[in-house]
């Protein structure tokens, strides 16, 4: 058989049996949606969050207390306990060469009122350099004032969202507010810059780090940011860091330092898993689409018994049999496809123009789908279409009843 | 052309074996005119397909144009059908998308024939059988003794040497039946080997050989005088 012979049988076919090829294309092209526009949102989440990311700055590092990381054989029967990250620890960083800037971090969740206002909110105790590291623009006001790290100066700044719930439309710059059991004046406010890396800066109160040791009763620092002269100094300044906080921890290295990059790399992994697996979940529609396109030959093959018969008898291989029906489910499935592939592009596009999240499905998605289209449609055909190529040709064209 | 030796068919109905040929053996010679006659259930159906390599023999052998066709796989049987045997059935069997023209193309189509040649052929049948313009449309446009001309153009599109026709007048009226009746004759003239299984007594005796079945055996086997059987 000639292949544009065989093409314009299958299409005829196809246009016979309207309303379940329309069927067949609609099931096709939900599928495809369905993993495009699962794939599209993961990656434009992944996206943003990566972009959420860049804001904190590649040369920032971050010293966690204790040591994130798991070694083997029996632990030591003494002196395990970490040490406490100290203000001292801070300024022996903010001394090392390649650190530009550097700052403690102290934080919890402090109850604050003003008046009868009252109000839990996260609280940072944290110096004027944390401002410049995390690049937050104070809107009103200024930034915590410059000062040593262990004065504890009874001075706050607010984000925008506390402001408002703690002084309605009243003027808060100047004003008083209570803390825990002390009370700060506020010197600047916050612009509205929303979360940021899962901190909402927007609620937040942010204090004098020795204001924060005292208020929550803790030496130990939560976390310090300390910032380097440039991507060049990443390296050596991760390695002064360790080697200052390890002599001052007596031969200890009881710190984890975490880079923007090691974290990226860990959620952009995360994402990516969460991606295949939304990807993985709409492939699933696919093999119900797949399932469908087997009932539905098997329909086909059963209503067109004697059409399979007649083509036999006329002299059809089984193999031509089988490649009519297997064929006429792989166009099927490749016009469901491309249709699915242009709805998704189209939906994306909308939620683009809607949200400000890159919506964008990989090529990988895209090409993936249609293979995965064509993958079930040739699969689940396969099986009836062999059923037809077996067909004994008499069975086929007996009419039912007619003969013994 | 046909040689059958001692072949054998057998139906499972229900819990009941059926004999549908019984060790039946026959040979038909190039260019013969056979109507084969019996009662409902006589095997006449199953010899047919049988001939027409469209069911294969339980035991005995079937040899077609010199081939013995026992241990040929189905595509070898295919290839056999398109090449050598033409079907003519009682229901005209003509799938309905398709235009009359498609209908007649479809053997030359499956047969990988270039489209010029498909044109060629298709239009001399056409015009030998005075189908004309009906061509254009699809069978359930046309009377039925035009949808049987289509089906034996469809037939003989391939050149077959063998026509198998099962019941071809039995869903016709006395006249489309006449004209099928003589198309085919007049083709088995020109030395096509014309296979009639048929109930009808008139038809039979146009046949210049009949063979009457009953219980998968065949009973009598004669040759009528050519008088009688042609105009």
């Amino acid at each position: 058989m000639r292949g544009a012979d065989g093409l314009g049988l299958m299409l005829g076919a196809l246009a016979g049996h309207r309303s379940r090829s329309l069927m067949l294309l609609l099931a096709m092209a939900i599928g495809v949606v369905a993993v495009n526009l699962l794939t599209g949102l993961a990656e434009g989440a992944r996206q943003f969050v990566i972009g959420e990311f860049a804001m904190l700055g590649r040369n920032t590092l971050i010293v966690l207390p204790g040591r994130k990381e798991t070694t083997g054989g029996m632990p030591p029967i003494t002196g395990l306990a970490t040490r406490d990250l100290t203000l001292g620890d801070a300024e022996a960083i903010g001394r090392l060469p390649s650190v530009r800037r550097v700052a403690p971090l102290q934080a919890g969740q402090l109850e604050v009122n003003v008046g009868n206002r009252v109000r839990e909110a996260f609280t940072l105790g944290t110096s004027h350099e944390f401002f410049a590291i995390r690049q937050l623009s104070v809107g009103q006001g200024q930034a915590l004032p410059p000062l040593p790290l262990d004065q504890a100066e009874a001075v706050c700044v607010i984000g925008a969202a506390l402001r408002r719930e703690l002084f309605g439309t009243g003027p808060a710059l100047g004003q008083w507010l209570r803390a825990g059991d002390r009370r700060f004046r506020v010197v600047g406010i916050l612009s509205e810059r929303g979360e940021s890396l899962g901190m909402d800066f927007g609620e937040m109160l942010i204090i004098p780090v020795a204001s924060a040791q005292v208020l929550f009763n803790r030496e130990g620092l939560f976390r310090v940011f300390a910032e380097v002269r440039g991507p060049q100094f990443l390296d050596s300044g991760k390695r002064q860091i360790l080697a200052t906080i390890t002599a001052r921890h007596e031969g200890k290295e009881d710190v984890t330092l975490i880079s923007q990059d090691s974290m990226l790399a860990a959620f952009d992994g995360i994402l990516g898993a969460l991606g295949l697996a939304l990807a993985g979940i709409a492939a699933i529609s696919l093999l119900v689409a797949g399932i469908l396109i087997m009932n539905v030959t098997w329909i086909a093959v059963n209503q067109r018994t004697a059409e399979i018969g007649l083509l036999k008898a006329l002299g059809a291989r089984p193999a031509q049999v089988r490649l009519l029906f297997v064929g006429e489910a792989a166009l099927l499935a490749l016009a469901g496809g491309l249709i699915g592939l242009g709805l998704s592009e189209a939906l994306l596009w909308l939620g683009r123009q809607l949200w400000e999240i890159p919506l964008q499905t990989p090529l990988w998605a895209r090409l993936g789908s249609l293979l995965l289209a064509m993958l079930a449609a040739l699969l689940f055909a396969w099986l009836p279409a062999n059923q037809a190529a077996r067909l004994e040709p008499l069975a086929a064209l007996r009419p039912p009843g007619a003969r013994a | 052309m046909i040689r059958l030796r001692g072949v054998s068919r057998c139906f499972v109905l229900g819990d009941q074996q059926v004999k549908g040929l019984d060790e039946v053996s026959l040979e038909v010679a190039k260019g013969e005119y056979l109507a084969v006659m019996g009662p409902s259930g006589s095997g006449k159906s199953t010899l047919l397909n049988i001939l027409g390599l469209l069911d294969a023999p339980d035991a005995g052998e079937y040899w077609l144009a010199g081939e013995a066709t026992a241990s040929l796989d189905e595509n070898r049987r295919a290839q056999l059908r398109s090449q050598h045997i033409g079907f003519v059935f009682q229901s005209y069997h003509l799938i309905p998308r398709l235009t009359a023209l498609e209908n007649i193309e479809l053997p030359m189509l499956l047969a990988g024939i270039e489209p010029a040649e498909r044109q060629r052929r298709s239009a001399r049948l056409v015009e030998r059988l005075n189908l004309g313009d009906r061509v254009k449309h699809r069978p359930a446009e046309l009377s039925g003794g035009q949808r049987q001309r289509v089906a034996i153009a469809r037939a003989m599109v391939m050149q077959p040497a063998l026509l198998l026709a099962d019941e071809p007048t039995g869903n016709l009226d006395s006249h489309s039946g006449a004209e099928v009746v003589a198309l085919l004759e007049e083709l088995n003239g020109e030395g096509l080997t014309l296979l009639v299984v048929t109930h009808d007594a008139a038809l039979g005796a146009r046949a210049r050989r009949c063979l009457r079945m009953r219980d998968g055996r065949i009973i009598e086997d004669v040759q009528q005088g050519p008088g009688d059987a042609r105009r």
